[in-house]
């Protein structure tokens, strides 16, 4: 048994975190909440150079060929800038579906050029009236014999407006769950951003008949519904990853506030009320790490790891709440002024949490899996 | 014991409530987008809201309701601590826009501690709704501990010397006098060299810059003084005595935690959760969100009772200190278990911001997640306030 990372691993941590925050430090969520596109081409160019686009991708289609843990790693990193922009989607859903369903065409045309930066992907699942999980899509997608016919409208679409495809969730033909990629600019696609709490780019998106080409059909029609529970999974682990980030930042922050900050002639890190918060701080940060690199460890192992995420999931997502919560608390007033970055913190960790699965929602999955009835 | 009203209090509560029903625009429940407990969302949202605000601070003015907690002799009805409880439940229940502090806080101060002198300046123009004034107590450098603010009041001649900053001063940019502590004597004790001195807006050399918060609206500033002369007749009470005042004056603060709103936040969660299906079933037979709305219920029902607990012993002639920090504390924590329970229930909807955007209960459920954090901080943390329950209530040592 041994907990720490690899020379490697500690490598790439390292330096991706040197990167943001150079290139994407915290007040850049502020700049890019009124940007339209809402990040900067020029880092993402960046990035790409450093092979981050490519991080999971196989070495036969220009990529790194790193596993989980090296994307993992690169989450963590983003998580402690608050990182918004169309990494997560592109590469922790996008590529990563691709490189499981798609065709070896598939993969040879659109691997190296999400490696290179070109591509820009976002994932559409969640609908109005729908909840966490893959029930109640009305999204339909039906067969006219030439090509396919998608109706419907999806919520939650991260960066749609810039994406170069929608991978779009829907029922049918028939009876199964199918995936598509969409082009945005097809006849009948509507994009909007919606406000949203973390300033992302959320988008609502409407699909009017547009038709899809049968080549940009992911895997099999009508029998997706394992493969993007897996991909769900995935999804939430990842989101488990970048939250440690978020709430590591948040937790050393306040540490060095608490020890910086005087009110009766003393460090306000001298009085107990606020050590026992900044103790309380360690167990949830250090305990959301260690949960989520067993459960990250055991995907990059091919291991079974559905429980270990869904508990990894419901840890995090409660104490990045208590975190960021408790982070305000230490920093007083001036944590509740818009020019200080602390709330991008507390609004990232709660973003985080309704990803792909909520608290209760894992909860849940992981007593089903404790064989009680 | 009698856990009831008085008919005397029930008939005060009537014909409170029903001029509060008739003064608000119908629609006023589906725009007021204050948060129970929070400090921060007190911004209305157009200009048509704060039109109406208006129109409704004057309808009470006209009819009475302005000072009704005033003394007899300064126009107001020396209503009980009980009514005066009965007055802020109903209001903030209906989240009237009726809280001035300068009506509620320092009116009431000067009534008490006042010269004549201040009482002729301040009092009638208080009571018409035409003086608003903004507390000036925070500094940079001062905000748990109070006592060592560094602004300085010099007197020269027949006038004071301000010099120094103000932060966090809420609503300071809507009102038109500071209520600000100033040091008086450099060299006295702590708590025996601070005064109070009631500062014109717009005196030469007085510097509002605006904070935006979390939320976005713009609730708090921080204020600069630079070489302010203000007539020494703003002097409220004797010089250096500011520390004793503001003792009084927290007296009168103590019932105003928005209980109502409370209530209130609660029924409108509940009728969220009534309206809402989830999977083809009843929301409100999720087992879960039951659990989480009979707990707030429960909640809420304790703050009640701290509430009207602290009410009774004002009217008793008591000071209530360690239980009216135990009713700032319940109701703060609250206010955050509320908007916690609230982004729970809507679960991804809880993202949503903009009501035209599709954003259930208006919006309020994230404004409310970001406002319940100037709860637990603002008028003394909750560390603060368990500070003083175990220390003056308690009696356990500091040290
Ligand atoms: C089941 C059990 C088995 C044990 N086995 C052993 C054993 O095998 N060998 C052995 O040597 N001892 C043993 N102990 C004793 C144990 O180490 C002591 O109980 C413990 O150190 C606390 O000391 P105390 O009981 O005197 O409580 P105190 O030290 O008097 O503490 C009383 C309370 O004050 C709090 N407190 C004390 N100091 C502080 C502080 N600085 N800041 C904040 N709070 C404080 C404590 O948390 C506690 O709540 C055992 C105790 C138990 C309950
Ligand atoms: C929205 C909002 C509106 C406000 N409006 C006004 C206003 O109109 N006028 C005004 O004058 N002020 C106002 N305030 C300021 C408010 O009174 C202060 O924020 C509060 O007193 C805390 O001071 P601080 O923010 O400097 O935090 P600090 O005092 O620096 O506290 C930082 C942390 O240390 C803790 N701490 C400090 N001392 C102790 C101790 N002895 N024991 C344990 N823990 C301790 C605190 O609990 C907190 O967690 C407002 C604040 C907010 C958030």
């Amino acid at each position: 048994m041994d907990l720490d990372l690899t020379k490697e691993q500690g490598f790439i941590k390292s330096s991706a975190r040197e990167f943001l925050k150079k290139e994407c430090p915290v007040s850049t969520v502020r700049e890019m909440r009124d940007d339209p596109e809402g990040f900067s081409r020029n880092v993402w160019k960046k990035m790409a150079v450093l092979g981050w686009q490519g991080i999971m991708i196989p070495e036969e289609y220009d990529g790194m060929g790193g596993d989980f843990l090296d994307l993992a790693l690169i989450l963590e990193a983003m998580g402690e800038v608050c990182c918004n922009g169309p990494f997560f989607s592109t590469v922790a859903l996008g590529a990563a579906a691709i490189i499981q369903w798609g065709t070896e065409e598939q993969k040879k045309e659109l691997l190296p050029q999400i490696s290179k930066g070109n591509l820009i992907l976002s994932l559409a699942v969640a609908e109005t009236h729908q909840w966490y999980g893959l029930d109640g899509i009305q999204t339909t997608l039906t067969d006219t014999g030439q090509d396919l016919v998608l109706n419907g409208a999806k919520l939650f679409v991260e960066n749609a407006h810039i994406s170069d495809y929608i991978l779009c969730v829907a029922q049918g033909p028939g009876e199964g769950l199918s995936v598509v990629m969409v082009d945005p600019r097809s006849p009948g696609v509507q994009c909007s951003p919606l406000n949203t709490f973390a300033y992302e780019k959320q988008c609502s998106a409407t699909f009017h008949n547009v038709h899809i080409p049968r080549a940009n059909i992911l895997g099999t029609l009508g029998a997706m519904r394992e493969g993007l529970e897996g991909l769900q999974e995935f999804a939430a682990l990842a989101k488990c990853l970048e939250t440690v980030g978020v709430i590591q930042a948040a937790f050393e922050q306040s540490v060095e506030y608490a020890k910086s900050r005087k009110q009766f002639g003393r460090a306000i890190g001298s009085f107990q009320a606020i050590q026992h918060h900044c103790a309380n701080m360690v167990v949830d940060v250090d305990g959301a790490r260690l949960i989520s690199y067993q459960a990250a460890w055991r995907v990059a192992q091919g291991l079974p790891a559905s429980v270990e995420i869904s508990m990894a999931k419901a840890w995090t997502g409660e104490a990045a709440k208590r975190v960021t919560a408790l982070s305000h608390q230490i920093h007083g007033a001036i944590s509740f002024c818009d020019e200080f970055d602390l709330h991008f913190y507390y609004r990232k960790a709660k973003a985080c949490e309704t990803a792909f699965g909520d608290v209760q929602y894992h909860l849940d999955k992981t007593a089903d899996r404790l064989g009680l009835v | 014991m009698e856990f009831q009203f008085t008919e005397k209090e029930l008939a005060f509560r009537a014909e409170l409530e029903e001029f509060i029903k008739s003064a608000l625009p119908p629609d006023w429940q589906e725009r007021a987008r204050s948060w129970p407990g929070g400090y921060g969302a007190m911004e209305y949202d157009s200009e048509q809201d704060r039109k109406d605000a208006e129109s409704f601070k004057q309808k009470m003015v006209d009819e009475g309701w302005f000072t009704v907690s005033w003394p007899k002799e300064y126009g107001g009805r020396g209503l009980s601590n009980m009514e005066q409880a009965i007055y802020f439940e109903r209001t903030s229940y209906y989240r009237a826009p009726s809280l001035n502090i300068a009506t509620a806080i320092m009116g009431p101060t000067i009534l008490q501690i006042g010269t004549e002198e201040n009482k002729e300046d301040w009092v009638p123009g208080i009571a018409k709704g035409e003086i608003e004034m903004w507390l000036g107590y925070s500094e940079p450098d001062a905000g748990s501990d109070l006592a060592s603010i560094r602004t300085t009041a010099v007197r020269e001649g027949d006038e004071y010397v301000l010099n120094g900053q103000k932060i966090w001063s809420s609503l300071a940019h809507a009102s038109n006098y500071g209520w600000v502590i100033a040091r008086t004597d450099p060299d006295g004790h702590r708590h025996r060299s601070v005064s109070i001195i009631v500062v014109d807006n717009n005196t030469p050399g007085v510097a509002i810059r605006p904070l935006i918060n979390i939320i976005g609206v713009h609730s708090f500033n921080e204020v600069f003084f630079d070489n302010v002369r203000v007539p020494a007749r703003n002097l409220i009470g004797q010089e250096n005595m500011g520390f004793y005042y503001l003792m009084t004056a927290l007296d009168f603060e103590r019932l105003i935690v928005n209980i109502g709103a409370f209530k209130h936040g609660l029924e409108m969660l509940c009728g969220y959760v009534k309206r809402t299906e989830r999977g083809g079933k009843p929301l409100g037979a999720d087992p879960h969100v039951r659990r989480k709305l009979a707990e707030i219920a429960a909640r809420v029902e304790i703050a009640y009772l701290f509430y009207w607990r602290t009410a009774t012993l004002l009217d008793q002639g008591k000071i209530p200190s360690v239980e009216s920090s135990a009713l700032k504390l319940v109701t703060t924590e609250l206010s955050r278990m509320l908007a916690n329970a609230s982004m729970e229930i809507l679960g991804p909807y809880s993202m949503l911001m903009d009501p035209a955007q599709g954003a259930p209960m208006n919006g309020m459920a994230p404004r409310g997640y970001l406002d319940c954090i100037s709860a637990t901080i603002g008028a003394g943390t909750s560390e603060i306030q368990r500070n003083i329950i175990a220390t003056r209530g308690l009696g356990l040592p500091s040290k």
